[in-house]
């Protein structure tokens, strides 16, 4: 195909229009050249095709596009907007258009310069290349070819995946060093046209990978060691999960302790039009923190796609799209991956303001109309698969929403409810009361099965809902209308809550509570829901639970099966004892279950 | 030989159209009427036709006056002579100064490179204790005051400008009222901080255009001093008036409003400003302090909105006190860790109890017998408000976790507070009390 050309008519903010010489596609990538007349440089000003009439077509630019002027010439790519794929993606920070951020500071400096451009993969690391496929196989796309070890993972190299016919390897190379650039096998087509394979391959960012051979559905969770998910509302390996909440409810906090303590083995952090500042603190603690898994850096699993808030807003559209086709890459490895997307509505948003200045027509709060449709495609790119190797891979996709005026009723958040499998609703309330993470108990929901018996769990959350319901009876009739033993219940309430639903992120024990020790102290808490307890007043009630609080969060600071744990969880034993009274008339059926 | 225009075909509200050639997005022209002259701002083009915004308003401008364009964007003058200077939204002198064209700059510069930044890892210590025990405000944070008119946000933005220590005060005041615009005056020339300090102010009668311009120009001049190694704090009242200039500008455009009339890109625009917000490694740094009044008290108006989504917390201030609840410093935890062992417990456990305080207090009010906890409750939120919140406490951060051990002893049994044994054990008043059952 040859490369069309065109010329600037129109500025209008980010948006521009071009006349065309030659054929566009959508989603082309086009450059506008941009003399600039302060500093006498030239910048090609990378831009995409979002429409098309006639020979006109309206691009947007990636970059601020002040001093760009009529007449300005465009030269067009003929490649749609495209992710390199290769080995040395993990550890690394990419703007949302893939280019790595510490490499442009060497570059400029402080500041993020425009129309400067570096490579995703470094060209001239050499990888440790073991071929796989031999002289003479039939194979196909996404077929492996060879592995590098890539860090603590075997990267597959392997067949193209825009390589749509069948080949026949024709050469391969040995075992050795090798770059990304580097041809390590030939293979021919049903023509016998020879075609050079190297490490590297593009692919277009809004195109899902689709070289599985079928999606399963998600049934094993997925342990974020976060204790109201993993128990409560927990997530699936390859399923989906929305975070909304008002400002400050705890929404990157949420995702940044996720992003460190789940059990996956690749995380790509979308940080999508938020601040700059907390990719900061990921960006310098990661290549720190080891992962006890592993014994690894964090940063070693690590993808950090990085388009903030003060970016150009172009490219925080393309920047999520950008990270799901490298968790969809990684997949195609065998591997579980995690995408946590902060925030999605960012993105809407950056949509939004297209669709403005291109004046379509708009739908609710000046959405494009075409916002749920896009919204679940791009959680349909989630997804667990039997990939053709017989193994499994999948992409877990987790993303915070940010409504407006906290309300849920709002497009975005709509949209996202309807796709996801999971839904962690964060509160105002809980938030203001530090009762954090700040997940509302009775309104989140999941589709998905935990690792805790869903009886006991169930059981768990009928006691939570009699506790809120006295609550809020309570607040109606006060204390003096309630009987003692719905007052116990809403006790019981508020100690699941305080001590077991809230966690405190920033406590080095706390922060992190594995399936194990979830299970156990999941097993006291039960324990104490599920017996009478025998009190004498109300007073005496919320003096003991008080106390009983009291342990249970020390116990919570406590390192797991450390000397003071035991002491601790003997002493809760011993108070629940204390008081107990037989067993609460609807706990019968669980009963030998766990106290024999 | 700058070539002149003088047919103006279309006046918009502050938006003008001229057929004209070689003109770049972005530039500046100026617009001379018969009423004075101004710049103005290449805001669209469409083939030839050129849209600008003018500075100073379409009002007065003819069809047949000229327009000259500059061939570069908005600059402003940055060297040391600015300090202690007084300058309007486009950079002219409001004081009695000579005008400053040396060395200029242009606003509304390129952002910093995620990569770039670095922890926040400086408390700015105000001496107001639900500032530095509860929201602490860390270097390089940008932060709003979100308020109703008619609380006193100007003067508790002049009191933390006064007590904070920094190298560099930069006030941008966008429709401020002339009489507070005279207060912050008096009051950093009063407190002999005026040298240090730099005014970029429109005023209520100003041209709306010039509001837009207040944050990017205040905002060049403190990352040219940041970059010099300068410690700088921006203070903006009030982003609300800022947000209204772009809804005024928005309409005119008849661009599609997205929320309550503001355009669809209100938070990109916002963020552009606040994102300024920086620590240089190796050089200086820009704290941003806000002031966004609350239209009605309603938070979810899109203003405060958008600003709570893009800052790092907020300050409610209502009834002349900034709230515990909502207001939130989001970098906080970078900076208590390292205070005092006790910072971070005894900030979350003192607001729950106040939470629970107010809980109880409904129940007062709604007629409720009050229980013996909620006795304990309502006088721990008392005391709270008064040795804790009101602004007249004025105490370093030290003495003021001591006022609050000291409050919870006196209100509470220690396992009542909900904080962790040791720490209850090393910190609680008198060291630790057997719980007794019977005070209950
Ligand atoms: N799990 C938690 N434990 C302790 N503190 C928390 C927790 N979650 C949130 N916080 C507190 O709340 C503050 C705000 O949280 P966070 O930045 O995650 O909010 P957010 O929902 O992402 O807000 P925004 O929409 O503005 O980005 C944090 O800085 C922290 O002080
Ligand atoms: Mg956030």
């Amino acid at each position: 195909m040859s490369q069309a050309s065109g010329h600037v008519v129109g500025v209008n903010g980010n948006m521009v229009s071009v006349q065309v010489d030659g054929d566009v596609s959508l989603n082309e990538v086009g450059y506008i050249v941009l003399d600039d007349t302060t500093t006498g440089e030239t910048k090609r000003l990378k831009s995409e095709v979002i429409r098309i009439r006639g020979d006109r077509a309206e691009v947007q630019v990636f970059e601020m596009t002040r001093g760009l002027g009529v007449d300005d010439k465009v030269e067009f790519t003929g490649e749609l907007l495209a992710v390199e794929l290769g080995p040395g993606l993990l550890t690394r920070v990419y703007d949302g258009l893939q280019n790595p951020l510490p490499e442009l500071a060497e570059q400029c400096g402080f500041f993020l310069e425009r129309g400067v451009y570096v490579n995703a993969l470094n060209r001239t690391k050499k990888w440790d290349f073991t071929p796989a496929a031999r002289v003479g196989d039939a194979v196909e796309r996404a077929d492996t070819l060879g592995t590098v070890p890539e860090g603590m993972f075997k990267h597959r190299i392997m067949v193209p995946f825009n390589l749509y016919d069948q080949y026949a390897v024709k050469s391969i190379v040995d075992a050795g060093e090798y770059t990304v650039d580097d041809e390590i096998a030939v293979l021919t087509d049903g023509s016998g046209a020879e075609i050079s394979v190297t490490m590297r391959f593009n692919w277009p960012v809004k195109r899902p990978i689709d070289c599985y051979a079928e999606r399963l559905r998600p049934t094993e969770p997925v342990v974020t060691k976060v204790r109201i998910i993993d128990t409560f509302f927990p997530v699936a390996l390859g399923g989906t999960y929305c975070i909304p909440g008002p400002f400050g409810a705890g929404k990157t906090v949420l995702q940044q302790i996720t992003s460190r303590n789940a059990e996956v083995d690749i995380v790509i952090i979308a940080a999508c039009g938020e601040r700059a500042g907390e990719v900061v603190e990921t960006l310098r603690e990661f290549p720190e923190l080891l992962d006890p898994r592993t014994g690894r850096t964090l940063m070693e699993r690590t993808v950090i796609i990085c388009n903030t808030s003060s970016m150009p807003v172009a490219a925080r559209e393309a920047s999520v799209y950008t990270a799901v086709t490298i968790a969809e890459y990684y997949r195609q490895m065998g591997l579980n991956v995690l995408l946590l997307a902060d925030s999605t509505s960012r993105w809407a948003q950056a949509m939004r303001e297209m669709s403005g200045r291109l004046e379509e027509i708009p739908g609710e709060e000046a959405f494009p109309a075409y916002l749920e449709s896009v919204i679940a495609s791009f959680y349909e790119r989630g997804g667990l698969v039997r990939l053709k190797d017989g193994g499994r891979g999948s992409v877990t996709i987790g993303g915070t929403v940010s409504p407006a005026g906290g309300n849920f009723e709002e497009p975005v958040t709509q949209a996202t409810l309807k796709v996801v499998g999971a839904f962690h609703g964060l509160s105002r309330e809980r938030s203001d009361a530090r009762r954090y993470p700040a997940i509302h108990p009775l309104e989140s929901w999941s589709k998905y099965p935990g690792t805790i018996d869903p009886g006991m769990v169930e059981y768990a959350r009928d006691a939570l809902h009699h506790g809120n319901e006295v609550g809020q009876m309570m607040k109606v009739v006060g204390e003096e209308g309630t009987s003692l033993d719905d007052y116990i219940w809403y006790l019981k309430g508020e100690f699941t809550d305080s001590a077991y639903l809230q966690q405190n992120a920033f406590d080095p024990v706390d922060a992190a509570v594995n399936t194990e020790r979830q299970k156990y102290c999941f097993g006291i808490l039960f324990d104490l829901l599920t017996s009478k307890l025998n009190h004498g007043n109300k007073d005496e009630a919320r003096n003991w639970f008080a106390q009983l609080r009291q342990r249970f969060l020390d116990l919570n600071g406590a390192e797991w099966q450390s000397e003071s744990f035991k002491t601790l969880e003997a002493e809760i034993r011993d108070t629940i004892n204390d008081k107990r009274a037989g067993t609460e008339a609807n706990a019968m059926d669980f009963v030998g279950e766990i106290r024999n | 030989m700058k070539k002149v225009y003088s047919k103006i075909e279309s006046i918009a509200g502050n938006v003008i159209t001229v057929t004209a050639e070689d003109v770049r997005y972005g530039h500046l022209a100026r617009v001379t009427s018969s009423i004075g002259s101004s710049l103005a701002e290449v805001i669209r083009l469409a083939g030839d036709k050129v849209s600008l915004q003018v500075f100073a308003g379409g009002r007065g401008i003819s069809t047949g006056d000229e327009v000259v364009f500059l061939g570069h964007a908005m600059q402003v003058s940055f060297t040391d002579n600015l300090l202690g200077r007084i300058f309007d939204g486009s950079g002219n002198p409001r004081d009695n100064g000579p005008r400053l064209e040396e060395s200029l700059v242009e606003i509304g510069g390129p952002s910093v490179n995620p990569a770039m930044r670095i922890i926040p890892r400086n408390m700015i210590r105000t001496g107001i204790p639900m500032i530095d025990v509860f929201n602490s405000l860390v270097e390089s944070q940008k932060l709003p005051i979100f308020s109703v008119s008619g609380e006193p946000y100007n003067e508790l933005l002049a009191r933390v400008a006064m007590q904070a220590e920094v190298d560099l005060i930069i006030l941008g005041g966008m429709g401020l009222k002339y009489d507070d615009y005279l207060y912050f005056r008096e009051m950093l020339e009063e407190g002999g901080a005026m040298s240090r300090t730099i005014f970029f102010v429109h005023t209520a009668s100003n041209p709306v255009v010039e509001c837009l311009l207040v944050p990017d120009i205040s905002l060049a001049v403190a990352e040219r001093f940041a970059l010099k190694g300068k410690k700088v704090l921006v203070l903006l009242t009030d982003m609300t008036n800022f947000s209204d200039s772009m809804k005024e500008i928005a309409i005119t455009m008849e661009q599609v409003p997205s929320n309550r009339g503001y355009p669809g890109d209100l938070y990109s625009q916002l963020a552009a400003r606040y994102e300024k917000a920086v620590d240089f490694e190796g050089a200086g740094s820009i704290t941003i302090l806000g002031v966004t009044t609350m239209p009605g008290d309603d938070v979810t108006h899109p203003v405060p909105d958008n600003t709570g989504y893009i800052t790092e917390g907020q300050y409610y201030l209502r009834n002349g006190r900034i709230e515990p609840f909502g207001s939130l410093s989001r970098l906080k935890q970078l900076v208590n860790k390292d205070s005092r062992e006790d910072h971070r417990a005894l900030m979350d456990g003192m607001i729950t109890l106040y939470a629970n305080y107010k809980e109880s207090l409904e129940k007062k009010s709604m007629g409720f017998r009050m229980s013996g906890w909620d006795e304990k409750l309502l006088k721990y939120g008392e005391i709270f408000e008064r040795d804790m919140m009101d602004l007249s406490v004025n105490i370093p951060l030290e003495q003021a976790l001591d006022r609050g051990w000291q409050i919870l002893a006196e209100c509470f049994d220690p396992a009542e507070t909900g904080l962790r044994t040791e720490l209850i054990n090393k910190f609680w008043p008198g060291g630790r009390n057997e719980p007794d059952e019977e005070s209950a």
